[in-house]
């Protein structure tokens, strides 16, 4: 059994970790945080020269063609940087949605520009409130123009084109929905940027008015695309909030041993301990999930569904566990601007919606083991 | 990434798994497959013999004690060979259960600290089943912290004394031999003044008591020590040594990797799948589905973290510490699961016989003895503690009687 990363994978993680240690300290992610640009673009540019953002994607369009446990060591990287760029929206929803479903046109025109970092792209999937389901997919699409307002859209503001679930039938089943490519330059897109919980990661509001928009995929074949599409964010977010919670597990740590209160170091009262000690077995349980999340989707696996899922669930989970209890080990000045501990604790409670929330997914493996046994 | 053995461990896994066919005692295996919390019983037969005879077999075939030097009874197998033979051995492991305590804690103590002649007398005697041991630590003031134990061991010319009392002492009543940290001086620091041995169960003045434990089980016992001898030559270490010989014990023990614990969620999973309540299935109900998936994700998470330790060892690498999580999250598990499973039977759920309503009662024995899972081997905050000092390296505790005379340490809180 050889259940782990390669070394070649491990030294494209040390690459990466020293990469974003140079380039992506708290430093610049706050400048962003401050609103004082919508995202880190020398970063992206960055990424884009070391090969990070084509690393799942084939050469002939552009990548570097390794492969999604490459992908996976960086997420983890990105996470644990808590970097300010469009990475899963662009590298873990609209590539992917490429590679799964995109014309060989489409791929040429997209994948490159991705891989260059001249191009961004995301998902456009809800309206309102909600998780991902058929139903709450109301948009529409006739005769190639798209109708209708989405929210919010990730990295919206920013994106150059968008994958967009629109309806396309009313039958109430999940072949009424279609997927489409939206350049997002182009006319009838209306876009405006929403206030949200990690100013990081900017989220929009999209209204499109008799938008063209081309087919991505067969027409009705939609939600199917959509799900593989959500299976392999699930994955690749896992390994950010592992990277994510493993950095606030760490900040916590290095606190306690450095804080004295009543005359010693806070780390040694149990109170502190054990907290950090639950936070440790929260990521550990995260991590290990989320390898075999990684193995199913590297050798498309027919695990992968039930894999995802389980670990989604359990990074989610422990991204907000230890970003929460990080602030609580700080005390005071973990409640201050100023210390980085609630830059985690908003991407943590971010990004446990972004693809849908706990629930959604606790739903999801259920069902999805259901299946398993009954089969 | 992959879950394949490599051409050798396959070697090794299809030499073992046809031996297992040939000489498994096939006849026990539907009861043996029966998901169960603490000892094994068997219906009509009892669990010791039934156990010494496939620890015998083994041991004449060769696969007992598999990681041990062959010339104390083992195989000289790598980790890894061990944990592909756990692996392979499935349920019959179960059966192994009385000799547990010997081959994990108390034979790798003697192969440290015994002379020669005692290795070859009594090492491979333990791994053929012929005699098994027990190991005699805790206390019934000494438990978390078992350093801080009574029982006196006095030097009377070429022998010991031994008198006090031992608790949760697994096998006692079927032990031939026994592991015994006992106190030899009192006037030094707690740590200091220990002494490890080992002692012929059968030896005048040791008395065996079974405890009746809150579950109304009885699957442990109290040891007591009334003018014990035991000849010096079965002292483990040196006088005063006996923590650092007991450390080598105990990390022994969370060597024992392959042990796959209980966690409830197969059997909750499946009650929720046919339970009906009055909306639908128990499943189908959001509250119930949300926990599901939570334990669920938890156990898949156990499961990938010891595959993670198994890679190691199969690199021939020393695993990480991930592996210290394991009992700490199922402990706690099966008690929040026995918990929500009784709660979803209502009233019901109050009944611990063997009634349709309640499954039989399987949740409700889960409850019972679910509290021992969060104590016995290290309870759930000495785990943290270790997790918190260890893998974090925080600092350790500020202990106020560490350099206290151990006589002088209070006994009393109040």
């Amino acid at each position: 059994m050889n259940f782990d990363f390669s070394d070649d994978q491990k030294q494209l993680r040390d690459q990466a970790r020293k990469f974003l240690a140079e380039k992506c300290p708290p430093k610049a992610v706050r400048v962003v945080l401050d609103g004082k640009a919508p995202y880190d673009k020398e970063l992206w540019k960055g990424l884009a020269e070391m090969g990070f953002l084509g690393v799942a994607i084939p050469e002939e369009f552009g990548g570097a063609g390794a492969g999604h446990l490459e992908l996976c060591v960086i997420a983890e990287e990105m996470g644990r940087a808590n970097a300010p760029v469009p990475f899963s929206s662009t590298v873990y929803l609209a590539a992917e949605a490429l590679l799964i479903a995109g014309s060989d046109a489409q791929k040429k025109k997209w994948l490159p520009a991705i891989a260059a970092g001249e191009a961004i792209g995301t998902l456009a999937l809800f309206e309102g409130k909600g998780n991902p389901s058929p139903k709450n997919v109301k948009i529409t699409a006739a005769n190639g123009v798209l109708n209708g307002v989405k929210k919010p859209v990730a990295d919206g503001a920013i994106a150059d084109f968008a994958v967009v679930a629109a309806r396309t039938g009313s039958s109430g089943r999940e072949n009424d929905i279609s997927l489409f490519l939206v350049d997002l330059k182009a006319g009838g897109v209306e876009v405006k940027s929403l206030t949200n919980l990690d100013p990081t990661r900017g989220q929009a509001e999209i209204s499109f008015r008799e938008c063209k928009a081309e087919p991505l995929g067969a027409a009705g074949e939609g939600w199917s695309i959509l799900t593989q599409m959500l299976d392999r964010a699930a994955v690749l977010c896992a390994f950010e909030q592992v990277g994510g919670a493993d950095r606030a597990l760490e900040m916590g740590r290095d606190y306690a041993l450095d804080r004295i209160a009543f005359g010693r170091q806070i780390g040694s009262f149990q109170a502190v301990k054990h907290m950090l000690a639950d936070m440790y077995v929260s990521a550990t349980l995260a991590r290990s999930n989320s390898y075999y999340s990684a193995w199913a989707l590297s050798t498309n696996a027919a695990e992968l569904p039930e894999a995802a899922a389980a670990a989604r669930i359990s990074a989610t989970q422990a991204f907000q566990h230890c970003a929460k209890n990080n602030i609580q080990v700080h005390g005071g000045m973990g409640f201050t601007w100023e210390f980085d501990c609630h830059m985690y604790y908003r991407r943590a409670n971010a990004m446990a919606l972004g693809l849908g929330s706990l629930s959604y997914w606790e739903d999801q493996l259920i069902e999805r083991m259901r299946k398993k046994n009954a089969a | 990434m992959n879950f394949d053995d490599t051409p050798q461990e396959a070697a090794f896994r299809e030499t073992a798994r046809k031996w297992i066919e040939a000489n498994a005692p096939k006849e026990l295996h539907a009861e043996l497959s029966k998901s169960s919390l603490g000892r094994i019983r068997l219906a009509n037969r009892d669990i010791v013999d039934v156990g010494k005879a496939w620890q015998k077999k083994k041991f004449e075939g060769n696969w007992a004690c598999l990681h041990w030097p062959k010339e104390y009874g083992g195989r000289g197998a790598t980790p890894i060979e061990k944990v592909i033979w756990q692996q392979e051995e499935g349920v019959y492991g179960k059966l192994t259960q009385p000799f547990q305590i010997g081959e994990g804690m108390c034979g790798p103590t003697v192969m440290a600290f015994g002379s020669e002649d005692a290795k070859r007398r009594y090492l491979p005697k333990l791994a053929s089943g012929e005699e098994i041991w027990c190991q005699l630590f805790s206390e019934p003031s000494a438990g978390s912290d078992v350093a801080g134990l009574r029982t006196r061991a006095e030097k009377k010319g070429d022998n010991w004394v031994v008198n006090g009392q031992k608790i949760w002492t697994s096998g006692a009543h079927y032990s031939d031999y026994g592991l015994l940290i006992a106190r030899t001086d009192p006037n030094v620091p707690k740590h200091k003044g220990l002494t490890m041995f080992f002692l012929d169960m059968k030896s005048p003045g040791v008395e065996v008591r079974p405890i009746k434990q809150a579950n109304g089980m009885q699957e442990f016992n109290e040891v007591y020590f009334t003018d014990v001898v035991i000849p010096d030559s079965q002292r483990l270490g040196a006088v005063g040594e006996g923590w650092s010989v007991s450390l080598t014990t105990l990390m022994n023990e969370r060597m024992s990797i392959g042990a796959r614990l209980a966690t409830g969620v197969p059997e909750m999973f499946e009650f929720c799948s046919s339970l009906m309540l009055e909306d639908g299935l128990a499943i189908d109900d959001p509250a119930v589905r949300s926990k599901l998936a939570s334990w669920a994700a938890k156990s898949s998470g156990l499961k990938y973290t010891s595959y993670r330790t198994i890679s190691a060892l199969s690199k021939g690498e020393r695993p990480g510490p991930e592996n210290s999580i394991g009992k700490l999250v199922s402990g706690m598990m099966l008690q929040d699961i026995a918990t929500c499973a009784m709660d979803l039977q209502g009233a019901a759920g109050v009944l611990t016989g063997n009634d349709e309503e309640t499954v039989q009662g399987q949740f409700q024995q889960m409850l019972l003895s679910s509290p021992s899972m969060r104590i016995a081997g290290g309870t759930d905050e000495i785990l943290r503690n270790i997790i918190a000092e260890r893998v974090l390296g925080l600092p350790g505790d500020i202990r106020v009687d560490k350099d206290v005379p151990y006589n002088k340490i209070p006994t009393k809180g109040r």
